[in-house]
Formats: structure tokens, C-alpha cells, sequence
């Protein structure tokens, strides 16, 4: 009842984990397969590796919360081991988050991520908490961002999603973009803003960047009109995220168009559990509205 | 709704341990339990665990060696500087009807371990305090839990003071001579290794504190994942039953950097 699919590929359930969160190792992304989600994703990796910010990357505020942890990662040689350790022990399909900040560097990067066989490969254009060679985002600039999903289409057979930002001036423009480059599928919303928290008291911002993407409940109506505007210019399989905490959440993002949810902040909240707890509610929903499938639900808000 | 925040204080007192040992104490009730710790954060000089090395109703206090970077940044922190902390967090040692604990640290892992011996001893058991140091001048604690009613007892490598040797041979002759009902560790990962060799040796249960980078401390960024159960040392830990750690192919072999490439131990 729960099945859905993603460019072909097929996963048990709607709910996966977000890159960016708990996605370090195999390990971690295992635990978390075992944990109810129907695919994982692992934290952005870039060619080389990087620390990301110093500390603190990370603060909350009763709404949500603001990080910047920099897009630390191993580097793609030491992350390749960990992505086949996912593939082989998550149990799930395992998505390979990707990261750059030249767009033609995305092309050697989906090669050699390739060799890790993931199901799935999620350029992330769209974090603002770090700039690219433009001193923005890709997703900012659909020329950029076209030619960033080009460049990685042209390295590999494994399909392709794009995750995009609220934040772009017109993010359908960049979605039309990467869609006439190739893309299999859209990831919709990264982190909004950047966010700033300043403590009265130390009298600074708390993040040593200063500022850091807002996630969490804050951000889900945002997420749900992007998703919807998405949904209705490309039909392209669309992963929605952005403040998913509850089946309701998910439903509405899937009502939106989305074919499958990501789930991030949602784990402060909800414990780690989070992903068989919201399946559960979304099954009781199915149940009781008379809904045999994600597929029926998909998009539906834009019937009437 | 669940939320962390950071709370900025001034540092109600500030105590040298020793050269390169500072214990920071703040005015509030923290509610923490031994073996619990706070991101503790220096503005403008960064942000780490620490374990909680005292802590009553209505005051708690860190305390940080000197091993560079942000830690010696702590070192030059006064009474009165406003520093910040979240928490507390992670999982703690449990206590239970156990007559007598012994406490075994080495370097500055006798910081939750002190905070553990003032709540067994509030509740009537015995506790040896066990704490191994290179030498004399890197020891503290013991006149405090001297006090507390801690029956202490010290290694340092150079024989400076107490037994020459390590800490885990003053383990084994406390286990032969008194009955012990359970033990904790906290500190280097190859010393605690012995000390869950001697505790199944001695068919006893033992709490770890294992320490991993990390960066959010909540439980969501990942970095402080072990392999191979996943499990998160914010969350899930620091402090782990010895039949976890034994589970955890890389304690005592590697840890992973901030990036989250591994290096050796």
C-alpha cells in the first residue's frame, strides 16, 4: 500500500532520509534503513574532502532549527567505501548526495560516485550556506544549474534528481532547466534563507558562519507550494522535503505532487523511529479516507 | 516542541585544577545525570562536548585539559566571562542496587566519574575512585571525593604518586580484595579495553563513556556515528554497557575527524 517509485526505482515505502542528516557513514545510513525508511540518502559528498564549519553548526529555536555545518564530508575517494557498505547492508536504495562548486566538476563527481552503484544520485545545487564559483548557488541561476545536471547526466547511467532551493529567485524557472538537461526527478525544498540567530548575551551570532539554513516545521508551507508549482509545470518525480515531522505532513506533500518525502529535522523531534512512525500514520490515513496507493493520492490537490 | 537553546551565562567560578585542568562553574540548575554532557561554547572561540563534572539543584560545573585549540581557549575563561552551553545530553551511568562501584579514569576521565561518586555516595553505596595519571601534577579530583567519602586510590606512570603503573592493575587488586558490584570507565579507549577485560574476568557489569567527534550534539548530524551499529554517541551514548562497546568494531582502534574520514586511535 505504501510502494511507490522514483524514476524507476521502486522503494517499500515514501519516507527517506535527507541528506545532510546522520548520512556519514554506511553505518549510520543502515541504522536508519532499519529504522523504517524506504531509501537513505547520504550527506552531500564533493570530490575532495572537507571539515565544514567550525562549531557551532548547528542551533535551534522552538520552530525549527539553523545550520551550517559546511558540507563536511571524506571526500569522494573515502566515501565510496561507505556508500557500497550502504548498498549492500542498508536493505533500502541508498541515494548519493552530490556536491560541487564548479557546475562541470559535477561531471567527474557523478562518475566516480557511480562506481558505488547508489539507485540514485541527488545533485545538491542548493546549499546556501556555502557559495559556488558565482558566489551563489547553482539553483539560483537555471543556466548554471542546467549545466551543472548536464554534466552529470553525460557521466553516468544512473538517474539523476536535482535538489533545488526556495530561495532561487524563481525556482520553477531552474526546475524547467534542469529538466530540458536530463533530470530523472526534483528534490524540493533545501534549507530557507540563510536564517541568523544572535545571542543577547554574547552579544553575536550564535553560528560561527553567522547564519545557517532554516529547516524544520517552519519551512513546510514553503516546501508544499514549491512542490505543487513543480508538480504542475514539470511532472517530473519530485522527493518533497522541507519540515516533514508527521503523516500528515507527508500526505500533504504527496497531495502537493511529491512521489516520496525526505525527512531531516524530524529526527530531533521524533527520535531516529521517525520513518515507521509516519509511515504508520500515513497508512491509518490511507486506511480511513479508502486510498489503496501512494500513486492515487499523487498530485491529487490539483484536481479540483 | 523540543528545543535546545543556548544558554549564555558568566562563569560563577572558575577553578585552576591543576596546569592543565580548568573546572568552569555555572549558577544553574542543570538537571543533568553523571556521565551526561553539554556543548559547552567559548563565542568566537568555538564549541564542544563536555562532560558534566559536578552538579547539584542549583549549580554544575566542566571541566576541560588543555590539549590546544578550543581547549586552551577554556584555560584563559574568568569568572564573570559570559560562556554558553546546550544540554545536558546523551545517556548517563545508571545506578541500582549495587552495594559498592568501583570508578576507574584515566587523564581527565575522572571529570563525570567524580559527579557519579557524589551521587552513589548520596545513595549509601561504597565507591572506589580509581585514577590513573601520567603524574602527580596531572592529577585532580582526589582531595574532593577524598572529602565526599570515596575510598581513593592513584597510579601515575613516573610513580609521582600513588602505585607506579597503570590505573587497570589497581582495578584488579580492588576487585580481589573487596566485593564490587559494578564498575565504570571513562578515558583513553585502550585503558578502558583492560578495565571490560578485567570486568569479564570478574563477571561484573561495566558502563563506558566513549567520546566521538561531534558537532550538533541533538542526535541529527551524524558525525558521532560508530561503526558498524550506527548508533550516535550524543544520543545513544556517551555512556554504553560494555556489551555495546564490545559490538563496536572500531573502540579503542579509530575514530572519524571532522570530515568524517577515519584515523587511528
Amino acid at each position: 500500500m505504501l510502494q511507490t517509485e522514483l524514476a524507476g526505482v521502486k522503494l517499500a515505502n515514501p519516507t527517506i532520509l535527507a541528506s545532510g542528516i546522520m548520512g556519514v557513514s554506511g553505518a549510520s545510513l543502515s541504522l536508519i534503513a532499519r529504522n523504517g525508511a524506504g531509501a537513505v540518502t547520504s550527506k552531500s559528498i564533493s570530490l575532495e574532502p572537507r571539515k565544514g564549519h567550525p562549531n557551532p553548526v548547528i542551533v535551534t529555536y522552538g520552530q525549527g532549527m539553523m545550520n551550517a555545518v559546511g558540507l563536511s564530508n571524506a571526500g569522494v575517494k573515502d566515501s565510496i567505501p561507505e556508500l557500497e557498505y550502504a548498498v549492500k547492508n542498508a536493505g533500502v536504495p541508498v541515494i548519493a548526495s552530490a556536491v560541487e562548486f564548479k557546475a562541470e566538476n559535477f561531471g567527474p563527481l557523478a562518475k566516480e560516485i557511480g562506481q558505488a552503484n547508489p539507485a540514485l544520485i541527488e545533485l545538491n545545487l542548493s546549499c546556501p550556506n556555502v557559495g559556488s564559483e558565482f558566489g551563489k548557488p547553482f539553483s539560483h541561476d537555471p543556466a548554471a544549474a542546467e549545466w551543472a545536471t548536464r554534466a552529470a547526466k553525460r557521466n553516468t547511467r544512473i538517474p539523476v534528481f536535482v535538489k533545488l532551493s526556495a530561495n532561487a529567485p524563481d525556482i520553477l524557472e531552474v526546475a524547467k532547466a534542469v529538466k530540458s538537461a536530463g533530470a530523472d526527478g526534483i528534490t524540493a525544498i533545501n534549507t530557507v534563507g540563510p536564517g541568523m540567530q544572535i545571542d543577547i548575551f554574547a552579544r553575536r551570532p550564535i553560528l560561527s558562519n553567522k547564519c545557517g539554513g532554516v529547516s524544520g516545521p517552519a519551512i513546510k508551507p514553503i516546501a508544499v507550494k514549491c512542490i505543487y508549482d513543480i508538480y504542475q509545470e514539470t511532472r517530473l518525480p519530485i522527493i518533497g522535503t522541507g519540515g516533514v515531522t508527521t503523516g500528515t505532513d507527508a500526505i500533504e506533500f504527496i497531495m502537493a505532487g511529491a512521489s516520496a518525502v525526505a525527512i531531516g529535522t524530524g529526527i530531533y523531534y521524533r527520535g531516529i523511529n521517525i520513518f515507521s512512525k509516519v509511515c504508520k500514520e500515513i497508512e491509518e490515513f490511507m486506511v480511513k479516507e479508502g486510498f489503496s496507493s501512494v500513486k492515487e493520492m499523487r498530485g491529487i490537490a490539483h484536481e479540483k | 516542541m523540543r528545543n535546545d537553546p543556548m544558554v549564555t551565562m558568566k562563569v560563577a567560578r572558575a577553578v585552576q585544577e591543576n596546569p592543565s585542568v580548568k573546572t568552569l562553574y555555572f549558577d544553574y540548575g542543570l538537571g543533568a545525570k553523571p556521565g551526561q554532557f553539554v556543548m559547552l561554547w567559548l563565542p568566537g572561540m568555538g564549541e564542544r562536548p563536555m562532560s558534566i563534572s559536578y552538579c547539584t539543584r542549583e549549580r554544575f560545573g566542566v571541566s576541560v585539559a588543555d590539549v590546544g585549540g578550543f581547549s586552551s581557549a577554556v584555560m584563559k575563561v574568568k569568572e564573570g566571562d559570559a560562556v554558553g552551553f546546550r544540554g545536558p545530553f546523551g545517556t548517563s551511568f545508571k545506578l541500582g542496587k549495587e552495594k559498592a562501584i568501583a570508578l576507574v579514569s584515566g587523564g581527565c576521565g575522572c571529570a563525570p566519574l567524580a559527579f557519579l561518586a557524589d551521587e552513589a555516595l548520596a545513595k549509601g553505596k561504597k565507591a572506589f575512585y580509581l585514577q590513573g595519571a601520567r603524574n602527580k601534577g596531572l592529577l585532580f579530583f582526589t582531595e574532593r571525593m577524598k572529602k565526599a567519602g570515596a575510598e581513593v586510590l592513584v597510579s601515575t606512570d613516573d610513580g609521582s604518586a600513588g602505585k607506579k603503573g597503570f590505573v587497570t592493575e589497581l582495578l584488579r587488586e580492588v576487585l580481589q580484595k573487596n566485593k564490587v558490584d559494578k564498575i565504570c570507565t571513562c578515558g583513553p579507549e585502550i585503558m578502558m579495553k583492560k578495565v571490560v577485560d578485567i570486568s569479564d574476568e570478574f563477571k561484573l557489569p561495566c558502563g563506558i563513556s566513549m567520546e566521538r567527534y561531534m558537532k550538533c550534539g541533538i542526535g541529527i548530524c551524524g558525525q558521532c556515528c560508530v561503526d558498524p551499529l550506527g548508533i550516535r554517541m550524543c544520543t545513544e551514548g556517551p555512556v554504553i554497557k560494555k556489551e555495546t562497546a564490545k559490538k563496536i568494531v572500531e573502540f579503542g582502534k579509530y575514530r572519524r575527524d571532522a570530515s568524517g574520514r577515519r584515523v587511528p586511535i
